[in-house]
């Protein structure tokens, strides 16, 4: 139930981005959410795409320090308090998140968060357990 | 296993007597027979009978490579050319080479010297020795082939190159010592995998390898690959060739033959004597050949020595294997910087060899020193408090080695250029 995100190394530098979704529009990779975390030097981007393992394999050929990460997808209603909901059973079960990042697609009404937590396993259980909607790889392409 | 056992286990007092002795005749020597040395020691007022001991060896001048070239090809022998019975030459990658020259006597003497060398490295009447360093104007093919001979070995003389034909003939001439430098080795390892031939078809025990420096890690991959057990020799042809020192089966340093050089440390930058165990360049004093004695010769190689006792039981001392050449070497706000003490603590860390490169400014009056790693795979993590923590660990590591506050950044793969598949590995933008 786990989905696959892919993480690349990218300096901060002009026109680093670039080259790598150039990399994967060669490849007609489709991404379908993508977040970074910057420091002053670096930055890490973080996506979610339609064909990992061909991304990866791309990336890589391309020079780019590429790996993966299971994070837990978590869809949930776009509305005030959706959010809230699922952070509040996270707390509740005293497991922190290295970070996290959402993406919703128009027009729709559910939104997806990404997270990746310390303990995984235990905070998929969680939260299938408290009713949340995990879901995975395939799952992503058909929400509404 | 020792070739010369009263020599190579000579009592340190008996040894230092012995080379005393062999300094003031050597210094007779070069200060009668060859101009340029006298005019050198002249100019520092010295006479041949300032030189009583191996105490005494400080008071002499350097000489240095240019010192060979400015006397091309010929100027430093101190024997007449009729005396000298083989000439080789090092390759003269800036300009012209330089010469070297042996009496009938030296080239016994260097065949004592490898017969040491190759049987340390364990090599008997009973081996099969393939010599693959090059024959020709360089000095290890010919060097290794003179010392098994007088071993008495088998000498299989291939010479460089045609790897094929060296794995064919390794299988078919049963060898058992190799002999060549260990890039070479590595690449005949491989060729012999990719020609199907298993490794019980071969009888290889032993290797013996030198020429350039090499690591550990790839001593490891050697022995593993080729089941041997491999040693590290050292030489240079200015004092003689391949034979100066070389390792035993301790593998921790390589001995110098003692009773043919007289080794010395010392700092690069100012030609102070070093204290034991510091860590300088390499100055060799040959006390015991005729055509070409060198005195005080600066090999630009940095190591340190090591006076211990080895468990090997001979006496003589080691020098650590080489850290790099002094042409390396950067000088920071005062401190000795060498790009592979940056390359061990890489490795330490990373498990790899990772691409790094020095890049070295002066902002103001000070000089600052910042350090390129390429991120790979197996430094890479997916969360920014990790790679954060590498770049703050391998700053402290190196900060804590060299003594000196560096700046890491942590760089995408191939931003450090290449060329001809060896990195480059020092930026110095200095305007000094």
């Amino acid at each position: 139930m786990l989905v696959q995100q892919i993480s690349v190394f990218v300096e901060n530098k002009k026109g680093r981005l670039v080259g790598v979704t150039e990399v994967l529009a060669e490849n007609d990779i489709d991404i379908c959410a993508i977040s970074i975390a910057d420091t002053t030097n670096f930055g890490i981007l973080r996506m979610i795409v339609d064909a990992p393992d061909l991304a990866v394999e791309k990336l890589k050929e391309g020079g780019y320090t590429v790996s993966t990460t299971e994070v837990i997808a978590v869809e949930i209603v776009d509305q005030p308090g959706g959010l809230n909901e699922i952070l509040k059973i996270l707390r509740d079960h005293d497991i922190s998140i290295e970070y996290l990042y959402s993406f919703v697609r128009r027009p729709a009404e559910n939104a997806l968060i990404l997270f990746r937590v310390e303990d995984t396993d235990k905070a998929l259980e969680i939260l299938r357990k408290s009713g949340a909607k995990v879901v995975s790889q395939e799952g992503i392409y058909n929400i509404n | 296993m020792y070739w010369n056992q009263a020599v190579e286990c000579l009592d340190r007092e008996e040894l230092k007597k012995l080379q005393s002795e062999r300094l003031v005749d050597t210094v007779r020597r070069v200060y009668y027979n060859v101009p340029y040395y006298r005019s050198l020691m002249q100019q520092k007022g010295l006479v041949p009978e300032d030189i009583q001991s191996v105490e005494d060896l400080s008071l002499l001048p350097f000489t240095t490579k240019q010192d060979l070239r400015d006397n091309y090809p010929y100027g430093l022998f101190a024997v007449p050319l009729t005396e000298i019975v083989r000439i080789h030459a090092s390759s003269g990658t800036t300009g012209k080479p330089t010469v070297v020259g042996y009496t009938r006597q030296d080239i016994v003497n260097w065949s004592e010297l490898m017969a040491r060398t190759l049987t340390s490295g364990g090599t008997t009447r009973e081996s099969v020795i393939q010599v693959a360093y090059g024959y020709g104007l360089f000095t290890g093919g010919l060097g290794v082939h003179y010392g098994a001979e007088r071993v008495g070995a088998s000498v299989i003389p291939i010479s460089g190159g045609n790897t094929k034909r060296q794995a064919m003939l390794m299988r078919d001439f049963g060898t058992t010592v190799l002999a060549c430098t260990p890039s070479y080795a590595l690449h005949l390892a491989e060729t012999i995998d990719e020609m199907g031939i298993k490794r019980d078809e071969l009888k290889l025990t032993n290797g013996i390898f030198g020429a350039e420096p090499w690591s550990e890690a790839l001593r490891k991959e050697l022995e593993d690959k080729l089941k041997i057990s491999a040693i590290d020799i050292y030489g240079l042809s200015e004092v003689i060739g391949p034979g100066v020192a070389s390792e035993c089966q301790c593998k921790s340093g390589l001995h110098i033959s003692e009773d043919f050089f007289i080794p010395e440390i010392i700092d690069p930058d100012t030609g102070e004597l070093l204290e034991e165990g510091e860590i300088g360049e390499l100055v060799l004093t040959t006390i015991n050949k005729e055509g070409l004695p060198v005195i005080r010769y600066r090999t630009r190689d940095i190591t340190s020595l090591n006076y211990e006792p080895c468990d090997c039981g001979r006496t003589h001392v080691r020098m650590n294997k080489l850290l790099g050449r002094t042409d390396d070497m950067l000088i920071i706000r005062g401190v000795n910087v060498f790009p592979s003490q940056i390359e061990s603590i890489l490795m330490e860390i990373g498990d790899t060899k990772p691409h790094y490169l020095l890049i070295v400014d002066r902002i103001g009056n000070l000089d600052c020193l910042e350090i390129w790693v390429e991120v790979s795979e197996e430094l890479f993590s997916d969360e920014v408090r990790k790679l954060e923590d590498l770049n703050r660990k391998i700053t402290r590591e190196i900060q804590g080695i060299l003594g000196l506050s560096v700046k890491v950044k942590l760089v995408e793969p191939r931003t450090i250029e290449r060329s001809q598949g060896k990195a480059k590995r020092v930026i110095d933008k200095r305007k000094m």
